[in-house]
């Protein structure tokens, strides 16, 4: 189009490049222009609730700061403390341990099962999975509530019903040894959201891969493990990373049925200050901890050491589980 | 038409009828799939019921070794508004909700159509640091935050003991969000956005008309699990208002509620149920929406 203009002898072929270029520069600003204005909900948001958190957080973790006094720099004696002194750090290191270790492989398996069981189903598909996925839309709160209720010693119904077969009930939340695995019992009731993803990822595997499979001679295990499980392995990789870090930030369930249970035992009105763990530090997890440490007792330094180190954890973790994921994960475009 | 003919003819040739002893091999299998599957329903229905149960016994009957109750204690649920401030954390539950909704979906989805959409450099490395965002602990910044919030005082108005510390954050786009609403952008076609802007369509009125149009669903799913996320949303809350008992939400004021009414089993457990209750029908209403939500969360994750 330029060329008549061009033809026209008008302008100077000079002058029309610089035009031509100002004209392109000025597109390219208005281009970034509107890419920042769209980004800037972000960005603001980002920098103000993330970015300078997270650099406020690494400044407090060396201080000694109570919120009524000005921070106090005391170099690395809070991570001396968290590493070496804090008795009940241990303790809750474990205890979160124990939760990953036991609560996203039993889930993994458990969404996975029923997946399948309900690909093989021939009834009633929707209502089984409406029946499953319920308890994971109840509230947190509301479902530990009542499961305490539920696994009550005494009264709760689940003890009622195995005292008359003749079983003694353990004492579930009030014994330390049974507190986390009943923990565990809430966290395979609200499956549901793994299993959803799990089933979707199933029926999406495609028909003719399973006929191929048939052909070669592969029978239903076969074709579970040379088939499904390969395709739908980005979806469990998903599933235990979205397991490890939920069990990173453990809190809610920890705290309602520490706090529920203690008062259950002690009958006292306020018991949020010695009910956390409840019993015997068996439910204190890192975050239980940290809540602890920085809005209990208000030592802000302290527990941003605490917040560094589960920075520094949960960013490892993540990252080691990406760089495993390579070896036994499957994307269909790769292979291709 | 031909085509259709011969798959027909290959359908009947498949569809023989296997031999008895494969048909009454699969019919056993049937019958044991079923029958784990209704004892696992049984299993994920009976907190449920049981809860349900309590709910509607008297304080009595909760503490005796009963299961089932007699007579039915109906006023229980009404008694739960009368003993406990419930209005009040039902309104501050939904001001948290509301606004915060609002305010995550209307800030999310330009970020979200610049990351899916717009090319600019430095892109994809920006779209790791949301992910990157959205993988660590809210615990990791939470004390900072506190005490930030704890130092603002703008015309002596105190952030500490209110809900606005939640619900502000949510204005400047979520992680989760932002990252929902780009997979779901990321499958509207080009071929849409180059003819609009072939007619001369800016970026803006793009956003506006096609692609808002195009992802209603996707938009319905996101509000639909902001709210969700608020409702049940105890950690925080309970950071900020916990000393505060004007503005607790419902998921803090059902976790004291045992505190307040000592030991009285049938009307916390119909407050559980009165708290499950708004999620359990939403879902029923929005089923559709629940569902494609979650798979776009996995499977195209």
């Amino acid at each position: 189009m330029s060329q008549t203009s061009v033809a026209g002898g008008t302008i100077p072929a000079a002058a029309l490049t610089v035009d031509r270029r100002r004209a392109r520069r000025k597109a390219a600003w208005r281009r970034r222009g509107l890419v920042l204005l769209f980004m800037s909900p972000w960005l603001v948001g980002f920098t103000i609730f993330f970015g300078y958190p997270l650099v406020m957080s690494a400044y407090l973790s060396f201080n000694h700061y109570d919120l009524l006094s000005p921070p106090r720099w005391v170099g690395w004696a809070n991570y001396h403390y968290l590493f070496r002194e804090d008795p009940q750090v241990w303790t809750a290191v474990k205890n979160t341990i124990w939760l990953i270790c036991v609560l996203v492989p039993l889930q993994v398996l458990f969404a996975f099962g029923l997946a399948v069981m309900l690909t093989r189903a021939r009834m009633g598909v929707g209502v089984f999975r409406t029946v499953f996925y319920l308890p994971a839309l109840a509230p947190p709160v509301a479902a530990t509530l009542g499961f305490v209720y539920i696994l009550n010693p005494v009264t709760g119904p689940v003890n009622v019903i195995l005292s008359h077969l003749g079983i003694q009930g353990p004492l579930w939340f009030q014994d330390p040894h049974w507190a986390k695995p009943s923990l565990v019992g809430l966290g395979l009731w609200g499956v549901g959201t793994v299993m959803v993803i799990f089933l979707a990822a199933v029926l999406d595997v495609p028909k003719q891969l399973y006929e191929s499979a048939e052909l070669d001679g592969a029978g239903g295990w076969n074709r579970m493990r040379y088939v499904t499980l390969p395709t739908i392995s980005p979806v469990l990789l998903f599933a235990v990373i979205l397991g490890v870090i939920q069990g990173l930030q453990y809190f809610t369930q920890a705290y309602v049925a520490a706090g529920v249970a203690a008062g259950q035992a002690s009958q006292a009105a306020d018991v949020t200050a010695v009910s956390l763990g409840y019993p015997l530090d068996s439910t204190l997890f890192y975050p239980v901890l940290l809540y602890q440490h920085g809005f209990v007792d208000f030592q802000m330094g302290y527990a941003s050491a605490m917040a560094m180190l589960l920075l520094g954890v949960s960013f490892c973790v993540t990252l080691v589980i990406v760089v495993n994921s390579r070896k036994w994960v499957h994307y269909g475009g790769a292979a291709r | 038409m031909s085509s259709a003919a011969t798959s027909a003819t290959a359908t009947e040739f498949v569809r023989r009828k296997p031999p008895p002893a494969v048909r009454r091999k699969r019919l056993i299998a049937t019958v044991a799939d079923h029958t784990i599957l209704v004892a696992a329903g049984l299993l994920f229905l009976l907190p449920f019921l049981f809860i349900t149960l309590t709910a509607l016994m008297s304080n009595d009957q909760a503490l005796s070794a009963r299961l089932w109750p007699h007579p039915f204690e109906w006023s229980n649920f009404v008694d739960v508004f009368t003993k406990a401030p419930f209005m009040t954390w039902i309104g501050n539950t939904l001001e948290y909700s509301i606004l915060a909704t609002v305010g995550v979906v209307v800030s999310s989805i330009p970020v979200a159509y610049a990351f899916a959409k717009l090319r600019w450099r430095g892109r994809d490395a920006v779209f790791i640091v949301v992910l990157v965002a959205l993988m660590l602990p809210p615990q990791v910044t939470v004390v900072p935050l506190y005490v930030m919030w704890a130092k603002f005082h703008p015309f002596g108005f105190n952030f500490i003991g209110t809900l606005w510390p939640v619900i502000i954050p949510n204005w400047f786009g979520d992680a989760f969000t932002i990252f929902l609403l780009r997979q779901f952008f990321l499958t509207i076609p080009d071929e849409y956005l180059d003819a609009a802007r072939v007619d001369g369509c800016g970026e803006v009125k793009i956003l506006f008309t096609v692609v808002i149009r195009l992802a209603k669903p996707a938009i319905a799913a996101v509000a639909l699990f902001s709210f969700l996320y608020t409702f049940n949303d105890f950690f925080l809350p309970l950071l900020y208002t916990g000393e505060n008992a004007n503005h607790w939400v419902l998921s803090i004021g059902l976790s004291e509620f045992r505190s307040l009414h000592q030991v009285q089993w049938n009307l916390t457990m119909a407050a559980t149920l009165l708290v499950m209750a708004p999620v359990i029908i939403l879902f029923f209403l929005a089923q559709k929406a629940f569902v494609e939500g979650v798979t776009l969360t996995g499977v195209k994750g």
